[in-house]
């Protein structure tokens, strides 16, 4: 479980995160939604501490992240695998290089061990012979589906993503859901999930959070969500004329 | 006032550079890389700069000093202190401050903002000391090299261009390049190579490293790394000539 207590954060002088509270929990995908530049990206690498909050503390299951020094930070990070918004792949090494580049990093494993480490996560995300192609050669949701892989290479215990369908067509973000959603429940990871895509939100949202200009302004249920009366949130979900037919049938 | 930021900012980030690598047999790897990159692929320019140069400057000297009481020689001992002391170190990492320097700052800006560099951040990994160290020792090791490259070029373009034209022949231009000789001359532009090397490497990785934005702004990094570390080399060669030389 991830908590985040009583978070601020602002740059030069713009408060962009106003005292967030949430607990994000175990075994779930916890999702982030608001507005684009409502602040979901900046809470999420607050979370991850990419950002030093100005205040608040971020609690990972019994452990103070945010007293830590960057040597305690790093027994947590490992436990940590992250998707960034636009998969940020290093683009000079091949789609194995980059799987296996947390394995290089921190493990003691041969050579053998962790190519095979390497194509069971790739088979995991149901990708095969991309082994030798490099990150330009593959589409948009290849390269989504190989960040997952190196995210989970080292069996992270909390996995964090910033917008995994952002940019897919509507099936193959589907796809990238649930995937997310079942890799979740099969290593009972601690997931946050940060997403403006309503589909997402029905589909896979156990515990949904609603951000609205750097504030938390909803919580509850992807099914709550419906019958909720937060107009900020209403104005949000209900911003299609679809949604908003769908609603009033 | 930005003038200062960038001036602290860019201390506390080579103290985060030479910090001891996580994996010393990846760092080996990744400077052997950044050696092939940054040196073996600047030999070429290298080469046709100092054939040139070193042409131009035994013809101008030749041309200026023609007095029947100057001997001939002189051109080749005169043509070899500026080659040496000058031409080589100061000239070639200026051209390789351009060539060098904007590729190590696009290189390392467009990991920032394709979010790369936090990738490594969440990992744990000293992303400034993994992605910049290889390349400031590389750039140490092979930049003296190519600098001595750029001396023996630069000599033989001189006398080349002496032999063919007839003003220096060849025997006085030999004969010159080696009368008072002074092997300092070379240490003391090994030195200065190596300075301008961590300069380059260090100001360019600067500023690709806190690069912000788009492919823009990527570009205009790249362009201020080759501006700011020129004009670093041209104070820093003015500071060690006179700290080594006087
Ligand atoms: N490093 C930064 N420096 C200054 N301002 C920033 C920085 N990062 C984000 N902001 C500002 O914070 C606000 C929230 O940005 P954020 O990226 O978190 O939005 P978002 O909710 O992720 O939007 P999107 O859905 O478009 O990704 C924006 O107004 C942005 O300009
Ligand atoms: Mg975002």
């Amino acid at each position: 479980m991830i908590k985040v207590s009583h978070i601020n954060k602002s740059f030069e002088g713009t408060p962009v995160l106003k005292d967030i509270n949430a607990s994000f929990e175990k075994g779930k995908v916890n999702l982030i939604i608001g507005q684009s530049g409502s602040g979901k990206t900046v809470l999420l690498k607050t979370i991850v501490g990419l950002h030093q909050p100005d205040s608040g503390d971020i609690w990972y299951d019994e452990r103070n992240f945010t007293g830590m020094d960057a040597e305690d930070r790093k027994d947590v990070r490992q436990e940590m695998g992250m998707l960034f918004q636009g998969s940020a792949l290093f683009d000079s090494l091949t789609v194995e290089e980059n799987v296996r580049f947390p394995l290089d990093m921190f493990t003691r494993k041969s050579m053998e061990e962790r190519i095979e480490r390497v194509n069971t996560c790739l088979v995991r995300v149901n990708l095969y012979n991309v082994n030798k192609l490099y990150p330009s050669e593959l589409s948009g949701g290849m390269q989504k589906r190989v960040a997952i892989a190196r995210a989970i290479a080292l069996n992270p215990k909390y996995l964090f993503c910033d917008e995994p369908n952002s940019g897919l067509d509507p099936r193959t973000a589907i796809v990238i859901d649930e995937l997310i959603q079942e890799l979740t429940q099969e290593f009972c990871m601690t997931t946050i999930v940060n997403t403006h895509d309503m589909n997402s939100v029905f589909g896979i949202g156990e515990n949904v959070i609603f951000i609205y200009q750097g504030e938390k302004y909803w919580e509850g249920s992807g099914e709550d969500i419906f019958r909720c009366d937060n107009k900020e949130l209403n104005d949000f979900i209900f911003a299609s004329d679809i949604l908003k037919k769908i609603r009033d049938l | 006032m930005s003038f200062l930021f960038h001036i602290g900012r860019y201390i506390l980030f080579v103290k985060r550079v030479f910090a001891r690598p996580l994996k010393p047999r990846i760092f080996f790897k990744k400077v052997i890389t950044e050696i092939d990159t940054l040196g073996i692929n600047s030999v070429g320019i290298v080469f046709v700069i100092s054939l040139f140069m070193g042409a131009v400057i035994t013809l101008q000297l030749a041309y200026n000093i023609d007095m029947p009481f100057i001997p001939r020689y002189a051109i080749g001992l005169g043509s070899r202190d500026s080659i040496i002391l000058e031409f080589s170190s100061t000239i070639v990492s200026l051209i390789l401050a351009g060539k060098v320097g904007s590729h190590i700052a696009s290189e390392i800006g467009t990991m920032r903002v394709t979010e790369q560099i936090d990738v490594l951040d969440v990992m744990g990994i000293n992303s400034a000391s993994f992605l910049v160290l290889p390349k400031v020792v590389a750039l140490i090791f092979i930049n003296p090299v190519l600098v001595v490259l750029s001396m023996g070029i630069g000599i033989f373009g001189g006398w080349i261009a002496g032999s063919f034209t007839g003003i220096v022949p060849g025997a006085d231009y030999i004969y010159g390049i080696q009368y008072a000789f002074v092997p300092f001359y070379i240490f003391y532009s090994l030195i200065k190579s190596v300075v301008f090397a961590f300069l380059i490497a260090t100001i360019s990785g600067y500023w690709g490293y806190y690069t912000k934005g788009g492919s823009l702004e990527v570009g205009r990094s790249s362009t201020t790394a080759v501006v700011v570390s020129s004009v670093q080399i041209l104070l820093f060669n003015l500071i060690l000539t006179q700290l080594l030389l006087a």
